[in-house]
């Protein structure tokens, strides 16, 4: 069965849990050894030269800089956050990075210690990284964040809720929590590892879309495996697809496993390639990261001084 | 970011290593040819290359002898365990010097470096490797305890993948015993050349190995003459048929692999997106100067609009350019003549009543270069449908039912290859048995591997190459 | 210059890629063929089996995963590598076995033919042995053979190189991983041969060695239930019968295998290729 191809298609799949669980299941499946072959060949792409700054700079600018530990203190988002206003002192001209990520209960300090910049506060939210709680409690996590001025919102979905095939539990989820995020702007992780299949992800992709989500996001970076290129070609497909059928823009997130400015750059390509060159903006495109940023500060310097730098040019955060 | 151009990254051409003048090889040695000189270009740039040495009749017959001598003497009855460790060093010799050959293939055929050095020396090398390991083997290859090679092997090989095609033919006649005598195309000798170099590197035993460059009519001889056992040809149907009625009722073996007209069968339930990544490597792979191209989509009706839509995005992808920059997709037409071909097949169609479509890129100045091009609404009574363009030209037809997605791929005097997209498993083994092609593709397209025999049905020739079966080709069975 | 004092090698056991001493602490006294003392070997113990093992279980997935092309390329390189340090053998073999020279250095280049002829096998023996299956009903049905997983071999007591090369080859080229105890009295080349396969980007644990005592060890590699099967060459007559019994008790491949050590230069079959395979039959309708 081919993809729905209007909105008014759209609207009927999301009638009611069977219509959604047809339109799910009827959705075109992926070829795993295709994909993978794709994403690889795609990785081929030599970015040198003037590509490469552009890249590295617009990478940058993609960042959202992230700190979800146990052992998160106010201390430690506020350093985090010291570096998202200015990633590289030495070079005033590097851009500073889309937003920084933190547990609900440290979205105030960061809100606080980012006051008067445009970085935006990224809040997990809906019992992070788990996803297994009440829908009262998963609420609640969420107005916790809007409340300290949380001004994007990363949910996980119910990972379990979607393998048992219950695609209205987690479509309902997904609603409750877009409205209570009000303003801000709902990333909606769909735990990529662990829905194990490239059909699945499609599916979970589609769900987001459906159900409202600003971007599809693949990974809450605390299952192995996180983030991977064929799993973003999924996912960048699917918002590709989901504009061809309704024209709005909805954007992807790969979070974790992303260390090397390489690796970066290759999902750039894909961006490029993939969805288009509308999506190649810190608005529909984003890599959840905390490594990276010292590598892609590393290679910018590189790129501008002519030689190789080292580690202790660039500050931890 | 609003529009990011990939900034060139053009491989070195230095690495090729070029030499401005070439020679032919015979009996271990580079010699003066006694044929007109030719010129080898690079079709990218339309610039000269090299100078070519070319063999005379009398050159092939002392190549021929050299082959014969060889055989007798040396190759012959040299243990199948020795003659692996020569095949497995001129593998190993071509992996080292993949960089320079990858460079060089690029130049002379105008191909982008991205295959040169991702596909075809590397396949190159694992053909080699792959055959090495038959050669004191061969009592279980299923041929009897004792299966003796032909003698000398005359091969002839196209320009579409210079090295491959060499490789393809004297990896399995060296493994299983024979010499050859070997008559690179025309327009693309550098590579057999510097292979010889290798053959060299590897103290391979002087006439096992005689590369012949010239054009049609050193074919020719090549094939008439008297003292090889066996003739091995890659190259368009016309010829093959040429050659075939040449050598009938003569005790010469042959071995043919020609032209197709391949259809790519896309269901409505094929997992879409890489069906079309299928279609776009079957016919744009090489320039679509590929004998197995999956030149003919057959896509189901109900999900056609949809199908040529992703089509259309995904083509519009594509970079055209120069073939030595790494990010090159499409590179340039290998002649002159290939592309009038291309553009009078294509012009055809149109007049036909298909409908063109064509890729929106910028084609180079210089150079021979045609841009990626569907033509739908084709019919199977359309020359477009039947003849083999050899470019990177898209025909597209439609079917409703499995029976006729058979009928129309196999309505064809060709019969090289065929590709299925569906996630239906048992479909695929059903349309499997039906498709009359040699080589079956589901779900993919253009895999090749030298445990896998490759050869066609038909018109498409004879003979495998490649795995088990294919070591047939030059054994006295 | 002949007052120069050479630095001897400690000859230890290779598990997990490693070079670890025997866990209990042993070591016995190799001699030369005339007695004289060559080298103190590690005594392998049943834990260094238990460790072995386990290793290489840890290494299967890896390298039966990996395709035909990619593992002949690896042996073939254990090839280049074993080619590489000819003179080093030949002379360790004349020691052990008390050959001459000229002798040993035959030996070792049979011993790199042969490694060479196993590397040439393992992206054959599929088409060789594997079959499409003309079945009677519209089921396409085809049958390949798979590596059977862990192999316990007791390399032969006599033949320190050639038989040693012979008995492992054939498990690393079907995809299988090995665990191998060594000749007792001649057990240097095998470490010697460790050290090539360390160095020949054989991952950690596809093969490991141990030298020691194969009527201690056989035992306890064939009644452990994570060995998929065992080639009791180097046991002794009395001891293959209790190491057949013990094998029973999980089903294990036993390898038949002559009495007497056979003559190592003739070229084998390849019934060690089809011991080490398992045949996978697969079924599948074929219907529109």
């Amino acid at each position: 069965m081919a993809t729905a191809s209007s909105p008014d298609a759209l609207a009927d799949a999301t009638r009611d849990e069977t219509s959604l669980r047809r339109f799910l299941h009827g959705l075109p499946g992926v070829d795993q050894v295709g994909v993978e072959a794709r994403a690889a060949s795609l990785g081929t792409r030599s970015i040198k030269k003037s590509a490469k700054l552009q890249a590295i700079d617009t990478a940058i600018s993609m960042v959202d800089l992230t700190t979800l530990e146990g052992a998160d203190t106010r201390g430690k988002v506020r350093a985090l956050a010291a570096k998202a206003r200015r990633p590289d002192p030495d070079r005033p001209d590097t851009p500073p990075v889309a937003a920084v990520c933190v547990y609900p209960d440290m979205a105030a300090t960061a809100v606080e210690a980012l006051r008067g910049t445009d970085i935006g506060v990224a809040s997990v939210a809906t019992a992070f990284p788990s996803g297994r709680s009440s829908r009262e409690v998963k609420l609640a996590d969420v107005r916790l964040a809007v409340e300290a001025g949380a001004t994007e919102v990363d949910m996980v979905i119910d990972r379990g809720a979607f393998l048992e095939g219950r695609y209205g539990f987690v479509f309902d989820e997904i609603r409750a929590v877009k409205e209570a995020c009000g303003e801000a702007h709902l990333k909606v992780i769909l735990e990529t590892g662990e829905l194990a299949t490239y059909d699945n992800v499609r599916r979970a992709s589609w769900l987001g879309l459906l159900a409202g989500g600003d971007f599809i996001k693949t990974s809450t970076g605390k299952v192995s495996p996180a983030a991977t290129l064929p799993v973003t070609h999924v996912m960048l497909q699917a918002v590709r697809d989901w504009y061809t059928a309704t024209g709005q823009l909805r954007g992807v997130k790969p979070a974790g496993g992303i260390r090397t400015t390489k690796d970066a750059i290759k999902y750039l390509v894909a961006v490029h390639e993939v969805a288009g060159e509308e999506w190649l903006t810190p608005s529909l495109f984003r890599f959840g990261a905390s490594s990276l940023l010292n590598d892609l500060l590393l290679q910018r310097r590189t790129q501008h001084d002519g030689h190789y730098s080292g580690p202790d040019y660039v500050a931890v955060d | 970011m609003s529009v990011w151009e990939y900034a060139p990254a053009p491989e070195s051409r230095d690495l090729a290593n070029l030499q401005p003048a070439y020679r032919p090889f015979i009996d271990g040695a580079f010699v003066d040819g006694g044929g007109d000189p030719l010129t080898s270009i690079n079709p990218a740039t339309e610039e000269p290359l090299a100078e070519v040495g070319t063999a005379s009749a009398s050159d092939v017959d002392i190549a021929v002898r050299a082959a014969r001598a060889a055989f007798d003497t040396v190759w012959g009855p040299m243990p199948g365990a020795e003659r692996a460790k020569y095949l497995f060093r001129i593998a190993r010799l071509i992996q080292e010097r993949s960089r320079e050959l990858a460079v060089l293939e690029t130049l002379d055929n105008g191909k982008p470096i991205k295959e040169s050095r991702d596909s075809d020396v590397p396949t190159a090398a694992a053909h080699f490797f792959y055959h090495a390991g038959w050669a004191d083997k061969l009592d279980y290859a299923g041929y009897g305890p004792d299966p003796k090679p032909l003698g000398v092997a005359g091969q002839i090989i196209p320009w579409n993948f210079p090295l491959l095609m060499l490789a393809w033919k004297i990896a399995p006649a060296l493994a299983t015993g024979n010499t050859v005598v070997l008559k690179p195309a025309e327009t693309t000798p550098l590579s057999a050349l510097v292979f010889a170099e290798i053959c060299q590197q590897a103290e391979l035993p002087a006439g096992v190995v005689n590369i012949v460059p010239g054009a049609g009519d050193i074919g020719s001889t090549l094939v008439r003459h008297p003292g090889v056992d066996k003739i091995a040809f890659t190259g368009s149907t016309a010829v093959g048929k040429e050659i075939q009625h040449a050598l009938a009722g003569t005790a010469t073996r042959l071995t043919l692999e020609l032209g197709g007209k391949a259809a790519n069968v896309v269901f409505d339930d094929a997992p879409l997106d890489q069906a079309v990544e299928g279609i776009v490597n079957g016919i744009f792979f090489n320039q679509g100067h590929v004998c197995c191209a999956g030149s003919r989509l057959l896509v189901q009706e109900s999900i056609a609009e949809e199908l040529l839509g992703k089509l259309r995005a995904r083509m519009s992808t594509l970079r055209l350019g120069d073939p030595l920059d790494k990010n090159t997709d499409i590179g340039a037409i290998n002649s002159a003549e290939q592309l009038a071909k291309i553009r009078e097949l294509t012009a055809s169609g149109e007049a036909d009543g298909a409908e063109r479509w064509t890729s929106p890129c910028e084609l180079p100045e210089r150079g021979f270069f045609f841009a990626p091009t569907v033509l739908s609404g084709v019919e199977q009574s359309m020359r477009v449908a039947r003849e083999e363009i050899f470019g990177p030209v898209l025909s597209v037809l439609t079917f409703r039912t499995p029976d006729e997605a058979v009928t129309k791929a196999n309505n064809t005097p060709y019969g090289l290859s065929a590709g299925l997209w569906t996630e239906k498993g048992s479909r695929i083994l059903w349309l499997a048995d039906r498709m009359r092609a040699g080589v079956v593709w589901a779900n993919t397209f253009n895999r090749f591997d030298p445990a896998a025999p490759f050869g066609g049905y038909q018109e498409s020739g004879f003979g495998r190459e490649g795995g088990r079966t294919g070591l047939e080709a030059y054994l006295d069975v | 210059m002949s007052d120069r004092v050479s630095v001897a090698k400690t000859y230890k056991l290779y598990i997990g890629g490693k070079f670890p001493r025997s866990e209990s602490g042993r070591t016995y006294p190799v001699t030369d063929a005339s007695g004289a003392f060559l080298a103190n070997a590690s005594h392998a113990s049943r834990k260094d089996v238990r460790d072995a093992v386990s290793a290489a279980r840890k290494a299967f997935g890896g390298w039966s995963g990996a395709t035909a092309y990619n593992r002949g390329q690896v042996l073939y390189r254990v090839a280049e590598m074993l080619e590489g340090r000819r003179a080093q053998f030949a002379a360790e073999v004349s020691a052990c076995e008390g050959i001459s020279a000229a002798d040993a250095s035959s030996v070792v280049d049979a011993s790199i033919d042969r490694w060479v002829w196993y590397a040439g096998w393992t992206d054959k023996v599929a088409s060789v042995l594997g079959a499409a299956n003309p079945v009677a009903g519209p089921y396409f049905s085809f049958t390949v053979p798979e590596p059977t997983g862990l192999v316990g071999v007791l390399a032969p007591q006599s033949s320190s190189l050639l038989g040693l090369v012979s008995v492992l080859a054939p498990v690393l080229a079907t995809g299988c991983t090995a665990v191998v105890v060594s000749s007792a009295d001649r057990p240097l080349p095998a470490i010697t041969l460790s050290e090539v396969l360390a160095t020949s980007d054989v991952p950690g644990g596809v093969a490991n060695v141990l030298t020691g005592r194969a009527d201690e060890l056989g035992p306890w590699l064939a009644s452990h239930a994570d060995v998929n099967a065992i080639d009791p060459t180097g046991a002794s007559a009395e001891s293959r019968v209790d190491i057949a019994r013990a094998a029973s008790g999980t089903v294990k491949r036993v390898l038949r295998v002559p009495d007497a050590e056979p003559d190592w230069t003739q070229r084998p079959d390849i019934s060690r290729l089809r011991r080490y395979l398992e045949a996978k039959t697969v079924w599948h309708p074929k219907g529109a």
